[in-house]
């Protein structure tokens, strides 16, 4: 809201050229800021990473803390696809037919193995990643993913949105700040099921 | 515009009279993985459907052909894929068979636990979909939040949440936990409360129970023609279960019954449903009494067991056992064997082929869900098209299953 | 599965059995091609027999054999209880002439794994209503489950993305990922500190 107000007061100031260019990058930061945290996410779900991405909307791993809360049914109503779970020869030219509904900007997060490199599957009838039909930006391996790595790659996207930056990359497997810190969340998560 | 005050014959205008054409396509919100269905609408009732599954056909088969017996695990693991435990184990059960070795008791135990937990993953999420398709978002949310919780025990246990591949030809890939006794009770006791407090708000919804009685129904003849097993078929008045009728593993030793519905319509599907995951609870309390806390898991057979580590790396006998199960595979004698147990969805089978050689011949998974969406087709025609959502949801199509 | 059956159709179809066994205790009979609509419609009609379930039809594919095909029938009896696995054999060795009646008009179930079998194999049902594919696309040439179609033979149906190194498009190396987080791979491989594995 601060920021909002700053750039605000900045795009008055008419002519310069200095000025303008100012604005105007304030301008694409306030945008970003805005695009990144109200993501519309089209779920694009075929396979068992539904089962992973059903587990990251759940309230335990809620993905609408990062903003993007409303799944939209429709790509022309959405502007980041989550192609979740494996891409059968068949269902490319859907994909790709989606991916051309939406309209820009857009972004593509690939979300398990099997959307992003195509998995074990090295066979008739799978795509071997989503990036052959269309572009990624984002790429959360896992066979399932584990539902940090997943809140990981929509940090990873809004990252990238900020910045501007459209180059893909992967989600690279980090160990849980908390259990670094040693707050003994997994000794609590025990006590919790064992408690009658 | 005709004027409205004329006296028109109805054969005198000319009305464009057929029907509309409705693609339910394979990217859909209400469809449960990827299915389309091409209607024939009139209005909204549906004439005629053409269900076209196959959108998620991923090669199973085929690859099966391509390792070793138990490279396999982590590909039934994929075929139903709510609840992975109980595919581990009726291919296990089938190469077994063809071996004709029987696991420990100790492992049978724990088979049950594993794969009645697994059960219960399947049905939460199943009768949580099909609410939240209706409407129902809050009891969507606590079953997947039950859900979370045997995921957990499963990550205790085997080291993954979903796919596990844990099952193993002559027991289990790692024994048990010393928690696993007191984490499954705790698991299956918030479960039961989780259902309690869902069939509190779904029961009594108006909306609910107007959506679902008498919307989906199927005939048992037509049911049985069909192939179907499961809770679809136990919805329809038969009590067929697996479990019962040719008991498996220490199945025919705890007690629990089979739910049967009557009106066979969705709304007695979703019923069974939740009521078979009470007797999964029943089944998991009666096998932690049972389970003996320490004895093999696995079956000692040098054939098709590896050896423990220590032996591995001293023992010559140890070295030559572990160098030929890993490099050869594990040899399942000549021949073919159909071996069937109770699935999420019905009877999942399995016919093996085998050449003798480490890699499998043929592996035919026998799809429960595969010819219950065959039915899907019968289910809907004659229906409004808003019913195809609680029909749909209501057969339990999992994509992997039926398309393998 | 009860040997009573196959006593019952050896009876019936003493001319079309070509072979028994029961092997690891499953009753499989093999029955001529020309015999299999019979013997099956006899399976559900009979009333000792009464197989009023369709479990499974499948294929197994021997290339080196004559008739190549085997096409396997799983059958069930609610009422009774008992299973049992009918066989036939049917194609040439380049996987023609594979032809067999449709049992659709016994068991609905069978409208399905006939067309599946059809898809994966290539065995004709004569009398099917709708044979076509059904998990593999109409545009696909050849039947995947023979022996002899490679398994990694893709026949895509768009074309792939014309982007340079779509081999290998995803970044892999270590500088590229994350911009914040300890990357625990971020080690090169020669690093023999292995205290960031938990």
């Amino acid at each position: 809201m601060g920021e909002l107000k700053q750039s605000s007061t900045q795009i008055i100031e008419p002519g310069g050229s200095g000025g303008a260019q100012f604005a105007t990058t304030r301008l694409e930061a306030v945008l970003a800021w805005a695009q990144k945290y109200s993501l519309f996410m089209y779920p694009f779900v075929t396979a068992c990473c539904g089962m992973e991405f059903m587990a990251v909307s759940s309230p335990r791993y809620d993905f609408s803390r990062f903003g993007s809360e409303a799944p939209r049914f429709s790509p022309r109503q959405s502007d980041l696809l989550w192609v979740v779970g494996t891409i059968t020869q068949r269902q490319a030219p859907i994909l790709k037919r989606i991916y051309e509904q939406m309209a820009e900007p857009k972004w593509v997060l690939a979300f398990g193995t099997c959307a992003s490199c195509g998995g074990f599957y090295d066979n008739y009838a799978c795509v071997a990643g989503v990036d052959k039909v269309i572009p990624c930006d984002v790429y959360v391996p896992g066979c399932p993913p584990r539902p940090e790595a997943v809140l990981d790659g929509l940090m990873l996207l809004q990252d990238k949105i900020q910045s501007g930056n459209r180059t893909p990359s992967i989600v690279k497997p980090r160990q849980d700040p908390a259990v670094e810190q040693n707050l003994g969340l997994v000794q609590l998560r025990k006590s919790r099921t064992s408690v009658a | 515009m005709e004027p409205l005050d004329q006296e028109l014959d109805e054969a005198e205008l000319e009305m464009p009279t057929e029907p509309m054409l409705l693609n339910v396509g394979p990217a859909h919100p209400a469809m449960h993985g990827t299915v389309r269905c091409v209607m024939e609408l009139s209005g909204e009732i549906i004439e005629h459907v053409d269900v076209q599954v196959g959108y998620l056909h991923r090669g199973f088969e085929k690859m099966c052909e391509r390792g070793t017996w138990s490279q396999v695990f982590p590909y039934v693991d994929r075929c139903n894929y709510v609840s992975p435990m109980l595919n581990n184990v009726g291919f296990a059960l089938a190469c077994e068979k063809m071996l004709g070795v029987t696991v420990p008791e100790r492992c049978q135990w724990y088979r049950m636990i594993l794969g009645e937990l697994a059960r219960m993953s399947d049905h939460l999420t199943c009768d949580g979909a099909m609410a939240m398709e209706l409407g129902a978002f809050t009891p969507f949310l606590w079953m997947i939040k039950a859900r979370e919780m045997i995921w957990d025990l499963m990550e205790e246990e085997t080291g993954a949440r979903l796919t596990h591949s844990f099952g193993r030809v002559g027991g289990m890939a790692s024994p048990p936990t010393e928690h696993l006794k007191e984490n499954a009770r705790a698991v299956v006791k918030h479960i039961l409360s989780v259902i309690d407090e869902c069939e509190k708000l779904l029961l009594g919804n108006r909306i609910f129970l107007d959506r679902l009685e008498g919307v989906g129904v199927i005939s048992q003849a037509d049911a049985i023609s069909l192939g179907w097993t499961g809770p679809c078929l136990r919805a329809t008045g038969i009590p067929y279960d697996v479990r019962k009728s040719s008991p498996y593993l220490k199945y025919g030793e705890v007690d629990f019954d089979v739910p049967v519905g009557s009106a066979s319509d969705c709304f007695d599907r979703f019923m069974v449903r939740l009521a078979e995951m009470r007797q999964s609870a029943r089944i998991v309390e009666q096998c932690c009494e049972r389970m003996a806390d320490s004895g093999p898991v696995n079956v000692s057979d040098p054939r098709i067991i590896l050896p423990p580590k220590e032996e591995v790396y001293s023992t010559i006998e140890g070295t030559i056992q572990h160098f030929k199960i890993v490099m050869e595979g594990l040899k399942l004698p000549a021949g073919e064997v159909y071996s069937y147990s109770e699935g999420g969805n019905g009877e999942l089978g399995f016919y093996l082929v085998s050449d003798g050689s480490g890699t499998p011949y043929r592996v035919r998974i026998r799809p429960p869900c595969f010819l219950i969406t065959a039915g899907l087709e019968r289910v809907i025609t004659g229906a409004m098209m808003a019913d195809v959502v609680p029909s749909f949801g209501s057969l339990n199509m999992i994509g992997g299953e039926c398309d393998r | 599965m009860s040997k009573a059956l196959i006593d019952l159709i050896k009876k019936n179809f003493a001319s079309a059995v070509l072979e028994t066994h029961a092997l690891y205790g499953d009753e499989t009979a093999v029955v001529e091609a020309s015999a299999w609509k019979e013997v099956a419609r006899f399976l559900r009609d009979n009333a000792t027999a009464s197989m009023d379930m369709l479990t499974d039809l499948t294929v197994v594919d021997f290339p080196e054999r004559e008739p190549r095909f085997e096409i396997v029938a799983h059958f069930h009896s609610l009422t009774k209880g008992h299973r049992l696995r009918v066989k036939t054999r049917t194609g040439d060795s380049e996987g023609d002439d594979a032809e067999v009646d449709s049992l659709t008009d016994l068991w609905a179930s069978a409208n399905w794994l006939e067309r599946e079998a059809f898809d994966m194999f290539g065995v004709v049902f004569r009398g099917h209503p709708d044979l076509r594919r059904i998990l593999m696309y109409p545009e696909f040439e050849g039947h995947p489950l023979r022996k002899d179609y490679p398994a990694d033979k893709i026949q895509p149906l768009i074309a792939y993305r014309d982007v340079p190194n779509i081999e290998k498009v995803a970044p892999f190396s270590v500088d590229e990922g994350m911009s914040f987080g300890r990357q625990t791979h971020s080690r090169s491989r020669h690093d023999t500190d292995d205290s960031q594995v938990n």
